[in-house]
């Protein structure tokens, strides 16, 4: 066939040459930003990182030292919050959804949590301010948890869900077929299938709320001082980058980035190890 | 041994016709089940109830996601309503934002919500659909994980830490570099005019870019490989180039899902709060150049609520924020229904 021979029109070669550069181009430049960041990240933040920012709480401006210990142990303590509300929720909205799953109502379920996982974390924590702070009339670690942990529950719900979805209905039948209730055979067989990608998407969601620092502006709201009282306001480190970040003091400065570094490997070891857990197991995704 | 006591199992197998067959007498010999598990299933009794229990505590879980939902609305509803009742419709279109005299209207905020929103669409679409076709269709099978891991990490850097690096490089940058050039080609625009701060309006557009590329990628790729195979393959046969082949088979048939992305990332920047408040100047004011600072509805309640004295001035935020909440809601309903139009529902999250 002569036309089969034929080679390609120039425009036509142009055209594809031009598409395989541009969409290079974009992976690059989508690429450098990172590169940047992290590349300054490490650069500023390990120069103004030592022990006594890992232990001291802040002190005034002018004096030397002072650290962010307070914020890390503060954050802790809301994510560990936030971790006891989101998780079961999730997990058990998550379950319901896979497992009793039919009809309009889990329908409507799915969708909220799709879109309750797309409103602003200002908002949320505007939400939780009237929930929470306002009844209590004072800032508190448990107000900070609370938003933090709502912002968890679409995320974990859904990934549950989803994982559920890919066990195969074999593996039901048979821990139904040895006589067990229901559920045990959930808890014990179905959900422990799918426990890796369940883990992945816990893993995720507080990989997210872990750097929120929106919703914790005025529920945890920041403290310079030591508190390990859950129903105080409590320093996060989110916040503490942000006061220091919009600061006009150099030393200052160097501390947000040396705080922005922890959180960065904090939250970097956690997606790293969802990867890990991932690519191990049997779990991957479909398609 | 009768074979009516087997029938015990009803309540955990919904089948029991062909047990019952069985038992009508054709080979009973054959089936003399030991005894053992049968005691253990007669007193399972209890576990019943447990799973009634355990069937009614995930449905409260899965409730607790409406209820979450439906709090958030009526307490931003009734936080607001002094002042929705003072200012009414008005409150939209209003030019002054004055705490000191009571006089409230978001129509600054609301400018620069749509701004640095659009700015940032228009800087991310691009790329992000470049990177997702890039991923699929072009990227060597071993470099595909990296890539698409490197996206994913993108996503997870926090927000505060966006906006630190602006504060500190782009800012910078922008001021020094990018902005004279943009103002001495394209100052008659209007658009790029006015003296350099570096913060701003691009400057904020341009890292809400960065941070929705990872949304609007990850949700084209999810949708290229929905595309099924087929496709590229009669495409190719016909003798197209690649580009050809991701024009007419990948990007069309994927064009409502992509569209569903790019709404979603709409979404993600229409409520970013800390990195535009760090990087947007905080000037409640209505500029058309690109240039100069502005302000927006995020970031006007996380820098004000929390000095917010009086009622009013309270309930002015409040009623930001339920617009806020709105908005993200219809924007956020529009994008799930047309991925999930594409993708049937179900998300392929991991392949890489």
């Amino acid at each position: 066939m002569p036309s089969a021979s034929r080679p390609l029109g120039i425009r036509r070669r142009l055209a594809n040459f031009c598409f395989i550069g541009l969409s290079g181009v974009a992976a690059i430049l989508v690429l450098a930003p990172l590169g940047a960041i992290f590349g300054y990240l490490v650069y500023k933040g390990i120069g103004s990182l030592n022990w006594a920012f890992l232990t001291n709480t802040p002190r005034p401006v002018g004096e030397a030292g002072g650290g962010m210990a307070n914020a890390i142990v503060g954050s802790t303590m809301i994510l560990g919050i936030a971790s006891c509300i989101g998780i079961p929720l999730g997990i058990g909205a998550g379950v319901y959804m896979a497992e009793f799953g039919r009809g309009r109502y889990v329908n409507i379920v799915r969708f909220t949590a799709d879109v309750l996982n797309g409103v602003p974390s200002i908002v949320v924590g505007i939400a939780v301010y009237a929930l929470v702070v306002l009844p209590q009339q004072h800032f508190s670690a448990l107000s900070g948890g609370v938003a933090l942990g709502i912002m968890m529950i679409p995320t974990v719900a859904r990934t549950t869900e989803e994982m559920l979805r890919m066990v195969p209905n074999t593996i039901r039948e048979a821990a139904l077929g040895l006589g067990i209730p229901q559920w045990r055979a959930t808890l014990q067989v179905t959900l422990r299938t799918a426990s890796k990608g369940v883990i992945t998407g816990i893993m995720l969601a507080f990989a997210r709320v872990a750097g929120e620092t929106a919703p914790l502006l005025f529920t945890a709201f920041g403290n310079q001082f030591w508190n390990l009282n859950p129903n105080q306001p409590t320093a996060a480190l989110p916040i503490q980058i942000f006061a220091y970040a919009i600061s006009p003091f150099d030393e200052w400065h160097r501390q947000a980035w040396a705080g922005a570094l922890i959180l960065i490997v904090l939250i970097v070891v956690a997606v790293a190890a969802v990867r890990v857990v991932t690519s191990r197991g049997t779990m991957q995704g479909n398609a | 041994m009768s074979f009516s006591q087997k029938t015990e199992f009803r309540p955990l197998l919904r089948f029991q016709t062909p047990v019952r067959e069985t038992a009508a007498g054709q080979q009973p010999a054959l089936v003399t089940p030991p005894a053992a598990p049968r005691i253990e299933l007669h007193t399972s009794r209890i576990s019943k109830y447990l799973d009634g229990i355990f069937r009614y505590s995930l449905l409260i879980c899965s409730f607790s996601v409406i209820a979450v939902m439906a709090l958030f609305f009526f307490e931003l509803t009734s936080r607001s309503k002094l002042s929705i009742a003072r200012f009414g419709f008005g409150f939209f279109t209003g030019n002054t934002w004055d705490p000191v005299s009571g006089d409230f209207g978001a129509m600054p905020f609301i400018y620069g919500t749509l701004v640095s929103s659009l700015v940032a669409l228009v800087l991310a679409v691009p790329l992000a659909v470049g990177v997702a076709v890039f991923v699929t269709e072009l990227c060597p099978r071993h470099l595909r994980g990296i890539v698409s891991f490197t996206v994913e990490l993108l996503a997870a850097i926090p927000s505060v830490i966006y906006g630190l690096w602006g504060i500190f490089v782009l800012a910078p940058l922008l001021r020094n570099y990018v902005q004279p050039w943009l103002a001495k080609y394209f100052g008659w625009t209007d658009i790029f005019s006015g003296p350099a701060y570096g913060i701003g309006m691009l400057a904020a557009g341009i890292i809400l870019a960065i941070m929705i590329i990872p949304i609007i990628a990850s949700i084209t790729r999810e949708v290229l490989v929905a595309v099924p195979q087929s496709q590229r393959e009669a495409v190719l046969a016909l003798g197209a180039t690649r580009w050809e082949m991701v024009r007419v088979a990948v990007l069309r048939n994927a064009r409502v899902g992509i569209m569903g992305g790019i709404i979603l990332g709409l979404g993600r920047a229409l409520g970013e709060t800390m990195a535009v408040t760090m990087l947007i100047g905080n000037r409640p004011e209505v500029a058309k150049s690109l240039f100069a600072p502005g302000y927006t509805m995020a970031s006007v309640i996380a820098n004000e609520f929390s000095e917010a004295t009086d009622d009013l001035y309270l309930s002015a935020l409040v009623e930001i924020g339920l617009v806020l909440l709105i908005v993200t809601v219809i924007v956020n309903a529009c994008a799930r229904l047309l991925i999930w139009s594409i993708t049937r529902g179900q998300a392929a999250r991991n392949n890489a």
